[in-house]
């Protein structure tokens, strides 16, 4: 019906229509698929929740005399990072610490401080001490180096996150007898709250469920700057079970994302402590969905009562490795701040915040509208629901 | 003897007063200053144990509130860093007393601090430590 080309030349005469992935659900309900799908140009998403498996690249530029870190060891503001590249690239990933962070020594551990507070820092602008050893050759030939680095200052400063951006994830609860401290934040013990952590009805993959415009390569909102798609991220599992409505019913899709940290604003990658579990990176991401046809608008327009995740028991359940939903619920439901299992009233939290979602999409469709932002057509799609891609458990072979 | 923690907040007419000076020397009460913000041009505030005779106590209060103090009891406050709150709203289902509030239709928390009872299970659970306890 419309292609990303046509998309573009309509963004660059300012004439696109955009609205976001939750004005599209009165759109459509107001004058039918094929109506609005006529109408409409791009429908944008958002998301902004705890995304572990982050972290960025930094070419922090030659000394003189000259260092080379690859095989020694690199510290952020204390925060170890990753040296085992050439002689000035780096990086550091979110969810590292301070050796002498504590951790969960003292449980439930605070997790002040790590990586994803180190980029949020850098990302304000601020500087950061980096101290530096290494083993010093013939044409390397520096041992240490202590100085402060500034973003502005480094050659390239790359946000690469390897998964990010989960196509739905479970809800959280703890049918234990005493409270537990995970990735999904605090659960109380005997099924005290219910955590769950997506945007729903706004979340990018849960309104292009079978990655038909969503592919490597498509440019993105990314940490308040422009970023792509990458790949598909680790664990992309998209051969789960849907509903009739095409959205699968527990953790699916991942994205592994890349961008400009230059460029990346402080509200949108926010450093961020999990008590008793550690350090993490929020990131904001909005991916544009361009309406190509009516289907793809049928797509866009699933409304969070039609949007499910499973109950998920952190207590025993997960840790174990035990494959069991407590059962089912919408996000409508989630949203209601209550929900019923097991004949209980349980009050649920959002790890992820639905109001920075909603002021992604928002930005995002302000950025296409004003021209500043071109669609890309992808070079190669995600494996799709019917390719049998998906995780495995590990085969544990001890060995000797 | 009694012994109480107070909060002053000194207007800023009154900052450069020798008001602790004179609940010493006028009503021997002992001080000890736990906490104090007092810049010129600014509202003042201290927080203070004082300690001395329940008659001297009282008319030391007397002489505080007749300048112009406002005196609270010491509670510890938990107070919301709204640069770093970011709606998400995991607090809520942990605050036991019903101040921390999603809007349904804005989906951001409200912080209602008349209701909050200081217990800090927030300050704990905020992935960005946006609650704070504040004297």
């Amino acid at each position: 019906m419309k292609t990303i080309k046509e998309i573009n030349e309509k963004i660059r005469k300012g004439d696109v229509v955009v609205v976001t992935a939750e004005e599209v659900i009165e759109l459509v309900k107001k004058k039918g698929h094929k109506k609005a799908a006529e109408e409409v140009d791009v429908v944008t998403t958002g998301t902004f929740g705890p995304m572990c498996s982050s972290g960025a690249f930094f070419n922090i530029g030659h000394s003189k005399p000259r260092i080379k870190l690859g095989g020694g060891t690199v510290k952020l503001n204390d925060v170890p990072a990753y040296a085992g590249l050439a002689a000035v690239d780096i990086y550091l990933g979110v969810t590292a610490l301070p050796e002498d962070d504590p951790r969960n020594k003292v449980y439930p551990g605070e997790f002040n401080y790590g990586g994803g507070h180190v980029i949020h820092e850098l990302v304000m602008g601020a500087d950061v001490r980096l101290e530096a050893q290494a083993y010093g050759t013939d044409c390397y030939p520096r041992k240490k180096l202590e100085t402060l680095i500034n973003i502005k200052d480094l050659n390239e400063a790359v946000l690469f996150n390897i998964r990010n951006c989960y196509q739905n994830y479970n809800v959280a609860v703890n049918l234990s007898d005493k409270a537990i401290y995970t990735y999904m934040g605090t659960l109380k013990p005997n099924l005290g709250n219910a955590n769950y952590c997506s945007a729903g009805q706004l979340s990018p993959l849960l309104k292009d469920p079978f990655y038909k415009t969503m592919g490597v390569g498509t440019r993105i909102f990314l940490g308040g700057g422009v970023g792509y798609i990458a790949w598909q991220g680790t664990q992309h599992n998209p051969c789960v079970k849907r509903k009739d409505n095409g959205i699968p019913q527990c953790p699916a899709g991942t994205l592994a994302v890349i961008g400009d940290l230059k460029q990346m604003k402080p509200q949108w990658l926010v450093g961020t402590s999990l008590r008793g579990y550690g350090a993490t990176l929020i990131v904001g991401i909005g991916v544009p969905i361009p309406v190509l046809s009516e289907e793809i608008i049928r797509y866009a327009a699933a409304k969070d009562e039609e949007i499910y995740a499973q109950i998920v028991d952190y207590g025993k359940d997960y840790p174990q490795l035990v494959s069991q939903s407590l059962g089912e619920v919408n996000y409508a439901q989630l949203k209601s701040g209550k929900i019923t299992i097991q004949g209980k009233g349980v009050p649920t939290g959002n790890l992820s915040s639905y109001s920075k979602a909603r002021d992604i999409a928002e930005e995002l469709k302000s950025w296409i509208k004003e021209g500043n932002f071109l669609l890309t057509e992808s070079v190669i799609p995600l494996p799709a629901a019917d390719s049998g891609y998906g995780p495995r458990l590990l085969p544990e072979r001890p060995w000797g | 003897m009694v012994s109480k923690k107070i909060v002053l907040h000194f207007p800023n007419r009154l900052v450069d007063r020798p008001i602790v000076y004179k609940l010493v020397k006028e009503y021997d009460l002992k001080f000890n200053i736990l906490k104090a913000y007092v810049t010129p041009q600014e509202e003042g505030l201290m927080v203070l144990e004082l300690i001395g005779k329940e008659p001297d106590f009282n008319k030391g209060i007397e002489y505080l509130l007749s300048c112009g103090v406002k005196i609270q009891p010491l509670s510890q406050d938990v107070i919301r860093n709204e640069d770093k709150c970011t709606d998400c709203g995991v607090c809520v289902p942990i605050c036991p007393s019903g101040a921390l509030v999603v809007d349904p239709l804005t989906r951001k928390v409200h912080f209602y601090d008349n209701k909050c009872i200081a217990c800090e299970l927030c300050v704990k659970a905020c992935p960005t430590r946006a609650m704070e306890v504040h004297f």
